[in-house]
């Protein structure tokens, strides 16, 4: 008895296809990998903090236009997700507003330098129709209105800071970071110095448990909420309100006085804190002493790691943040965010002059 | 000679074709092939939900030792102490999927029963056309009408007057500022219906026109008969509206942009709330520290055999009911 063959031709066009699918697949994959390895260009990734998210925006179109050859990527995620991919090292540089905590420094597969970039302002901004003129908050008040001891808008405590403005007796609807975020962190920052309640119940850092109040995501999700909802007060990055129009409220500082949240208080803030700033340039400037200071302000850093292993990556990127700290400062004003002090940039240079790559340093 | 040579090459022959008849019944090469490949390609749907419960477990596995089964009754979430608790995320999660099936359910079924008993062709099939087409919106898109249109219109026209009637019940206590618990409700009964009245007009459809006639010959008025035809169905209706229930637990992107999320139990519908999907979503990313990172897979790993449990039942109460009347199930 034989076997019908009929099966066997219809096996073999079947494998023979298969086969050549293969191939063809294999092969794009072989052209797409290849592709990334052009001979003269180069490409940086960057993740980190919302808060300098537009003026780095800024600064990778202003320096794609002078050096075609270096791509640059920056993707705003926050803080934490910067740290993190910086220490899986899935990207070149990160961001981040608050500096590293000395644990996450330890526990980074090498050693990390911060670079101070710029400065910005955490303010206060709220919804309330019918007020003309920014309000006025004592820090006290500010902490108690987070804390949701402070229930109503013509609360005692505010109507004393604010003479002559009637406020309504609405409740204040307090919007806050949903997600892990720089701006949280620095504002919390804040609070936990002017408010030993404060410190004690919530503390600060990326993620604090809010005791009261809406998440909203991003600066621009609480931006949102306080646009659109009646009685709410927030807390934002300065160029997400001025942007959207909202009403910033002065602060009363260390010092007694109700500054309103400017470049040039940031910059007082920043100057009245060099002293006391580490060598390492990790520092808090909320609530530093001085007439003209705004109280919530902050660095905004750029990490990098000290021991480059790509010469010609490591090489791209000092020389990027060289123009940053220098040519970029120039865009920092239009865009709400107050350029470093010049005793603080002569720091940044000297660290950024410590990069290298293999022992050799990466900028002479 | 001969005989001999034949005899080897049937051994052989008649050992490959028993192995092949056995693969496939026609004996053909190419079938048996074909029934091995999708096989394995069954076995790899299977392999990968297995290797996800096995990822999920390990990766919370230290948050699982450190809080045991305390983290399903703590109501503390404070990554900046290291206390973690899934009370709120499940509370939430639950709550506003009832909202939402309490929402839907009365318009789902309205809507099936409509469109497969009442409605003439001409304006069933634009109308269920339609009706499907808003489970093809984006969740994100959701969102977004969310915060611009309906939280302020909830805000200004339906949680004051609200508050007013039925402010003395705890539901309805608090300040109204639009975004919540009953938005975030609302917003999923919305995205649910179309799931739930796609499976009933399946159901419904399968039920044989027997029964109808039936109960209209026996005198009953179009209600009556309805109502037999949905006694009939309600097995696999009860399918659908787990289905729903499935797809209202897991939403992630609509509700994490209307329902405030703030971990926090509370009895009025008015106030914000956390679902564990907002919950990944928005500290995933973000989340520094390995027991903080843990406790959100373990959030995650909840979620996943709450929604697995619940859609295991769903489809196989709606396969019981349609297997036996000959209709099709729709895969939702």
């Amino acid at each position: 008895m034989s076997v019908p063959n009929r099966g066997h031709k219809h096996g073999f066009r079947l494998f023979a296809s298969a086969c050549a699918f293969a191939v063809l697949i294999l092969s794009f994959a072989c052209i797409h990998g290849n592709s990334g390895n052009g001979s003269s260009s180069v490409s940086l990734q960057g993740a980190g903090a919302t808060f300098p998210n537009p003026l780095y925006q800024k600064w990778l179109s202003e320096y794609g236009k002078l050096h075609a050859n270096v791509k640059i990527d920056y993707q705003s995620i926050g803080s934490g997700g910067g740290i993190k991919q910086l220490k899986e090292q899935t990207v070149d540089f990160g961001a981040s507003d608050a500096p590293m905590k000395d644990e996450d420094l330890k526990s980074a597969p090498g050693e990390i330098l911060h670079v101070p970039t710029v400065l910005g302002a955490v303010v206060i901004t709220y919804n309330l129709s019918g007020i003309n003129q920014p309000l006025r908050f004592s820090p006290d008040v500010i902490a108690d209105i987070f804390l949701g001891k402070i229930k109503k808008w013509n609360d005692p405590r505010i109507t004393a800071d604010n003479p002559g403005v009637t406020l309504p007796a609405n409740d204040i609807a307090v919007v806050h970071r949903a997600e892990s975020s720089g701006t949280s962190a620095v504002f919390t920052d804040y609070l936990s110095k002017v408010s030993p309640e404060w410190k004690e119940k919530v503390g600060s850092g990326v993620s604090p448990s809010w005791p009261v109040g809406i998440g909203g995501k991003g600066n621009e999700g609480v931006t949102g909420q306080v646009k659109n909802t009646p009685n709410t007060i927030g807390y934002v990055e300065l160029a997400y309100a001025v942007q959207n129009k909202l009403p910033v409220a002065n602060i009363k500082n260390a010092s007694g006085s109700f500054v309103q949240p400017s470049v040039d208080s940031v910059t007082a803030a920043a100057s009245a804190s060099a002293a006391n700033t580490p060598e390492d340039l990790r520092v808090s400037i909320t609530n530093a002493p001085g007439a003209d200071v705004y109280p919530i302000s902050s660095y905004t850093y750029i990490l990098v790691y000290k021991n480059q292993k790509d010469a010609a990556k490591g090489k791209a990127l000092v020389d990027f943040l060289w123009w940053g700290i220098h040519d970029g400062e120039v865009f920092a004003k239009g865009l709400e965010y107050a350029p470093l002090p010049a005793d603080i940039v002569k720091r940044a240079e000297a660290k950024i002059s410590s990069v290298t790559a293999g022992g050799a340093a990466l900028r002479q | 000679m001969s005989v001999v040579r034949q005899d080897d090459k049937l051994d052989f022959v008649s050992q490959y074709s028993t192995w092949r008849r056995a693969l496939s019944p026609t004996g053909n090469t190419g079938d048996a092939i074909f029934r091995i490949v999708m096989f394995l390609a069954a076995l790899l749907m299977v392999a990968i939900v297995i290797a996800k419960l096995i990822a999920l477990s390990a990766d919370s596995m230290l948050s699982i030792r450190q809080f045991g089964f305390g983290f399903l009754a703590s109501q503390r979430w404070d990554p900046i102490k290291g206390e973690f608790g899934a009370l709120p995320f499940i509370y939430g999660t639950i709550v506003s999927a009832v909202i939402a099936l309490l929402i839907s359910v009365p318009f789902s079924l309205g809507i099936a029963i409509f469109l497969v008993e009442q409605a003439p062709q001409y304006v069933s099939r634009p109308v269920g056309f339609l009706v499907e087409l808003l489970a093809a919106i984006p969740s994100v898109v959701y969102g977004l009408w969310g915060i611009f249109v309906l939280a302020p219109f909830l805000r200004n026209y339906i949680e004051p007057p609200l508050a007013k009637v039925l402010g003395w019940l705890p539901l309805f206590k608090g300040s109204i500022t639009g975004i919540g618990l009953l938005t975030g409700g609302i917003i999923l009964a919305i995205m649910v219906t179309p799931i739930i009245s796609a499976v009933v007009r399946d159901v419904l459809t399968a039920v044989p026109g027997s029964q109808r006639e039936a109960a209209l010959a026996l005198g009953a008025t179009k209600w009556e008969m309805i109502r037999v035809v949905l006694v009939n169905g309600a097995p696999g209706i009860a399918g659908a509206i787990i289905l729903g229930l499935g797809r209202a637990l897991g939403e992630t992107m609509a509700v994490t942009m209307v329902i405030g999320n703030r971990p926090q139990i509370s009895a009025s519908l008015f106030e914000p709330s956390y679902t564990i999907a907002s919950a990944i979503a928005n500290e995933f990313t973000e989340a520094t520290g390995d027991l903080y990172l843990s406790a959100l897979v373990e959030l995650g790993l909840i979620l996943f055999l709450v929604t697995f449990i619940v859609n295991g039942i769903a489809r196989m109460l709606v396969w019981n009911v349609t297997r036996k009347t000959g209709g099709v199930s729709r895969a939702a």
